[in-house]
């Protein structure tokens, strides 16, 4: 299993630097940022300046070179617009988008599974069909208008919850986090069921289908023969056979909640990444959106890793192992 | 039980005392843009002037009008025809207790012009100028010509302690080095998420109402909108125009509104000979450029219903515009009037020039930067194609647009040949518009920078010229009448479409007077 992780670790390495130079390539082809910084009054001599305190005076393979030489220390260049570490920028910001995905992610699994398993089991029912007709509504739904909804209903018209912002935060290991803090928990929820919405559709569906075959299996009507109570037949022999897509898929995209998490965070004023990245983009502050897509290349390739470790607990068969070519 | 009713007494005396007190002095505001610096030097941006205005005086403040009003300075006169004259106010205290006197001055002078990460650089409004102490509470200016715009030049610039030599923005975004003399002090600034501050006790000003400011960034318009509504806010700017209407039924909003000093205009290539995007009526390239034609840039603006576009694409959110700025400002011709409605003329005009079946055109525009920009494009685009001129609309992202039509004079002219941008007068009289938007092209002199179209006149060059060198205001402004004229009235060097009207909404019981320059300066939110 070392020899796995290890090589796995090497292989993110490559993708890492592929990735830099996609990024680093495409970012260049867009646009100039210094037309976006400067002032529509300013003069040739101020344009230069401008260029120089940038580092957009070298022509962009040096550029490039300068950036892998400092990427390799820790530095992935500063910000044009807060002329500040990129890194820094988006590790400050970091905390608030894992907890919304984090958040999201333990709402999917708390709704979608047990959903997902009763809907499996008794198919005929009619909650049953209500909660899958609702899942094709958590599907299709657009994540923005439904986070307006959201705000509309609870916010403006019930007054329950607060509309946008991430409110308190308390200190956990250093960092700083919302859920410890009632006021944190209010802010917390909304955009977290908004991102979790497709999630728990998604979970429901993988849990039925899972359930539905699993139940059918001769282990679990050996399991009932035994005399098994269901209680033990459903959480014990079921339950584990039907993780492993679940986790696979939530593995996954849970890496999608974090790397795309851009339009809750925008509609919700939630002050993580994803908002970053889109007004990085929009004032093409190159360093920061290089940076962005390094480190979530970096939680992928962590995520993927951890999936597969997952497995391994779950399901006895699949063996780590390094895979010769 | 009795013990219960007792605690529920006091709980509720606790929050009414709370709710009365502290939280009543307390602003919450939601803004659609946030400073990339609390620095007031770093990035010449709107943004981050109108956060810098709430820490940092500066010698001479404008109010919603853009007026003058004493800052730091008490009085200023020019005493000779080149020497500006600064009294500096007594008693003023920085807010980490230093004294403020002209070695600040100096000092603030020096640093904005020179800051080594500006973005945007503040130069433009401390160069060629001479700064002298000639005591602790006197300041001598001078040029090398007369220079009539120093008041307005200088109004652009915050005051920062010289204590705080070699400090660069990093130092004032956490907060350690930005010390000013502004109505509030800085608590904290979390990027992205919120900027807090506290009333300046000791401000030499009139002493503002709140106690403390919490300002949120809420970039997403309707969200925004939706954090008023529910109370989580009390304050907002940029109200989407889709809203006006409703949000002025609704009792619990109140709304205002002003005219801002950003014109939306058009302009058009009247220097290359060969365009690109623009074709004669069956689509072959031309071989000569109707657009330099003033006749044909007459019909063009002839063709244009401003009622209309004002009107459907704009909600009745905006201003007809005739000239560079709307009425109130200093500078103004009073004959040129809104360009009337008049395709048949237009047609009749374009034939007489040449044109009778007119010419093929495409409008670039962009589609994230000024209210409603694409659809105004668009609704130009079929207005022109009416008369026979047919354009073809293409918008795009500011950050594309901008590199694009980015212009560097006649060596280096913009790519679009005809294009929709905005220009806001930083100075808040015409001679800004004038002299980036029309002037002729050069580089030493600082004009028309943003020039897109190349337009020259050597005609209205020397008005203008004039007209800056001028230090009687009365003549300055019928220098700058005159000059106006010649650019738009005679040669429709741009044309222009309409004042961009801005709207803030606070809840009930709040108002705030609209700024003609855009900006949110939350402290000047009252209680009615």
């Amino acid at each position: 299993m070392t020899v796995f992780i290890i090589r796995r670790l090497m292989q993110s390495i490559a993708v890492m630097f592929v990735m830099s130079f996609l990024v680093f390539g495409g970012v260049n082809l867009v646009g100039d940022p210094t037309e976006i910084f400067l002032n529509d009054e300013a003069t040739e001599e101020e344009r230069q300046q401008t260029i120089r305190a940038m580092g957009l005076d070298k022509p962009w393979y040096i550029q490039y070179g300068k950036f892998i030489g400092n990427a390799v220390q820790g530095d992935l260049g500063k910000s044009f617009v807060y002329s500040e570490p990129a890194l820094g920028i988006i590790t400050e910001r970091m905390p608030a988008t894992f907890e919304l995905a984090l958040a999201a992610l333990v709402l999917a699994v708390v709704f979608g599974i047990p959903l997902g398993v009763f809907a499996g089991l008794k198919p005929e029912s009619g909650i049953s069909k209500a909660v899958m007709a609702g899942s094709i509504l958590g599907f299709s739904l657009p994540t923005f208008w439904v986070g307006l909804m959201f705000i509309m209903v609870f916010a403006v018209m019930l007054g329950w919850l607060p509309s946008t912002g991430r409110g308190e935060t308390a200190s956990l290991f250093g960092i700083e986090v919302s859920f410890l803090t009632f006021d944190g928990l209010t802010h917390l929820f909304l955009p977290a069921l908004n991102l979790a919405l497709f999630k728990i559709s998604l979970v429901i569906r993988l849990a039925r289908a899972g359930t539905r075959e699993v139940v059918h299996q001769d282990y679990i009507k050996f399991a009932r023969a035994k005399g098994l109570t269901t209680r033990r037949v459903i959480f014990v022999h079921l339950m584990k056979n039907i993780m492993i897509p679940v986790v696979t898929v939530l593995g996954l995209e849970f890496g999608g909640l974090i790397a795309f998490s851009v339009v809750t965070e925008t509609v919700f004023a939630w002050p993580g990444m994803g908002k970053l990245i889109i007004d990085s983009i929009q004032t093409l502050d190159r360093p920061v959106i290089v940076a962005y897509l390094m480190i979530i290349v970096v939680v992928f390739v962590v995520i993927n890793l951890i999936v597969d470790v997952l497995y391994s607990i779950l399901d006895p068969r699949v063996r780590l192992q390094d895979v010769k070519a | 039980m009795h013990f219960r009713k007792t605690f529920a007494i006091a709980v509720s005396a606790a929050a009414l005392t709370i709710a009365s007190g502290a939280f009543a002095q307390t602003l919450n505001v939601g803004l659609g843009s946030e400073p990339t610096s609390i620095d007031p030097h770093y990035h010449n941006l709107g943004p981050n002037n109108q956060i810098a205005q709430h820490f940092f005086s500066r010698l001479i403040e404008q109010d919603h009008k853009q007026t003058h009003m004493p800052g730091l300075a008490t009085s200023w006169k020019p005493i000779n025809d080149t020497t500006w004259e600064f009294k500096l106010r007594q008693g003023v205290k920085f807010s980490d207790g230093s004294d403020f006197n002209a070695d600040d001055v100096l000092f603030s002078m020096h640093r904005a012009g020179n800051h080594p990460n500006a973005r945007a650089s503040f130069g433009l409004y401390t160069k060629g100028k001479t700064f002298k102490k000639i005591d602790d509470f006197t300041v001598h200016v001078t040029t090398e010509k007369p220079y009539p715009l120093m008041p307005n030049d200088l109004s652009n610039i915050g005051i920062v302690s010289s204590n705080e030599k070699d400090k660069w923005e990093a130092e004032y975004n956490n907060g350690n080095s930005a010390h000013g003399t502004g109505p509030f002090n800085l608590v904290r600034w979390v990027k992205g998420e919120v900027l807090e501050m506290e009333r300046n006790e000791n401000y030499w000003g009139e002493k503002p109402h709140w106690k403390k400011i919490v300002i949120k960034p809420i970039k997403s318009a309707p969200s925004r909108l939706a954090a008023l509504l529910a109370g989580d806010v009390d304050f907002i700017d940029n109200v989407p125009t889709v809203d006006v209407a409703k949000l002025k039924k609704n009792p619990a909003v109140q709304l205002s509104q002003g005219v801002s000093n950003r014109v939306i205009y058009l302009h058009m290539d009247q220097y290359r000979d060969d365009p690109q995007y623009v074709k004669t009526a069956d689509g072959k390239p031309v071989t000569k450029n109707p657009l330099k034609d003033a006749r044909v840039r007459k019909a063009m603006s002839m063709a244009i219903s401003r009622d209309l576009i004002v009107e459907r694409v704009m909600e009745g959110i905006a201003i007809p515009a005739g000239q560079l700025l709307p009425e109130g400002f200093f500078g103004l011709s009073s004959k040129l009037k809104v360009e009337k409605y008049d395709p048949e003329g237009a047609k009749k005009l374009l034939a007489e020039a040449g044109y009778p079946n007119g010419f093929q055109v495409t409008l670039h525009g962009p589609n994230d930067r000024y209210i409603n920009d694409a659809k105004i494009v668009e609704a130009v685009a079929q207005m022109l194609t009416r008369v026979g001129i047919k354009t073809t609309p293409d918008t795009m992202p500011k950050s594309v647009f901008f590199t694009r039509a980015k212009n560097k004079g006649p060596s280096g002219p913009p790519e679009f040949n005809f294009l929709l941008v905005g220009w806001g007068s930083s100075t808040g009289e015409s001679s800004s518009p004038l002299r980036s938007l029309l002037a002729t092209y050069d580089k030493s002199k600082g004009w028309g920078s943003a020039n897109r179209g190349l337009h020259s006149n050597p005609k209205m060059d020397a008005v203008l010229d004039k007209a800056l060198a001028m230090v009687d205001d009365t003549k300055r402004a019928a220098l700058l009448a005159e000059a106006t004229e010649i650019a738009i009235g005679e040669d429709q060097g741009i044309i222009p479409l309409h004042y961009q009207v801005n709207t803030w909404a606070a809840k009930k019981g709040l108002v705030y007077k609209a700024r003609s320059d855009e900006r949110t300066v939350t402290y000047d939110v009252r209680p009615q």
